[in-house]
């Protein structure tokens, strides 16, 4: 594939990626998709949230699974961190921590794709943030 | 922090909590004045005097599920220990402007890291926030303005995984091209 590097080529690849898109945009409600959020406040980002942000947008593109993966504040597990809550369709929020990319890994196959809970949820009496 | 460019991703929420719809970053390299530079500027709700004096006490923050705000302080001792120092001014209302500099050639001075991957992330998450990043180096200077990004998309969502992924490319190539120090 050959390499973005002015707004020319971001429109040319526009272009081609929209062709291949427009089938799913279609139903493209929010709701419709795996969201992940990543706690990215210091505490966060100093345990490396990014580098499992980076890792999920690789694998899950990688994997063919649609999904929004997003950045949030401090969710007060800091001693869990790095924390991501993965919202599946029609599913409340699940809170995991100490996400790692194996962790991770782990996540996107059993949980994203077969709906089996995996080991580090945290808590009980969460809500979703609203921010 | 182990990398200058996750000090930019936790400085950038500051911003964004403030509210800014406008984050201009910008980074200064000179070999010969041996300086390197990151400074954030935004136009979000600013801080009162009294909130300014005590930012870069790890003791002060503004959120509410804990009770240290070690983001600013760190970065402080980052560049402190890398020669160099951090200024912050700001107006109620105004917005803000945090600087940030190092000795170039520092030993102590970190790696910028990821950069590109920082501003990719960052924007994707809030749309609707325009981020301008701007690198200059000795050779050049090179602009990433998401504006210009939005209207080339003409709609597309920047969230796409797909997309991410080739506006960090984008930015990696253009940087490389300034010869840009790590």
């Amino acid at each position: 594939m050959t390499k973005v590097k002015s707004l020319a080529d971001l429109r040319k690849m526009k272009e081609g990626l929209e062709s291949k898109l427009n089938l799913r945009e279609k139903g493209n409600n929010t709701e419709s998709l795996v969201q992940i959020r990543v706690a990215m406040a210091t505490c966060g980002i100093a345990s490396g949230a990014k580098t499992v942000m980076e890792y999920f947008i690789d694998e899950l593109e990688k994997r063919n699974i649609e999904a929004i993966v997003t950045q949030t504040g401090c969710m007060g597990y800091c001693y869990a961190e790095p924390t991501i809550e993965v919202t599946l369709p029609n599913q409340d929020p699940v809170v995991f921590g100490y996400v790692n990319e194996k962790k991770a890994n782990e996540i996107i196959e059993k949980y994203i794709k077969n709906n089996e809970l995996v080991d580090g949820i945290i808590p009980v009496n969460y809500e979703s943030i609203q921010k | 922090m182990k990398e200058l460019s996750l000090h930019i991703l936790d400085i950038i929420q500051n911003s964004i909590t403030a509210e800014a719809d406008l984050i201009e970053i910008e980074l200064f390299e000179n070999i010969k004045e041996n300086i390197y530079s990151i400074s954030v500027k935004d136009n979000g709700k600013g801080m009162t005097p009294e909130m300014l004096s005590h930012v870069t006490d790890p003791y002060c923050t503004s959120r509410t599920t804990r009770k240290v705000g070690m983001g600013i302080p760190l970065l402080k001792q980052n560049a402190e220990r890398a020669g160099g120092s951090l200024s912050i001014y700001s107006e109620l209302g105004k917005g803000c402007f945090l600087k940030a500099i190092f000795q170039h050639n520092n030993i102590d001075r970190a790696m910028l890291g990821d950069i590109a991957g920082v501003i990719v992330l960052t924007a994707a998450t809030n749309e609707n926030i325009r981020f301008i990043y701007t690198h200059k180096t000795d050779v050049g200077e090179y602009v990433f303005d998401t504006k210009e990004i939005k209207e080339a998309m003409d709609g597309m969502s920047i969230k796409q995984l797909q997309v991410i992924k080739y506006l960090k490319d984008m930015i990696r190539e253009n940087l490389t091209e300034i010869q840009y120090s790590n």
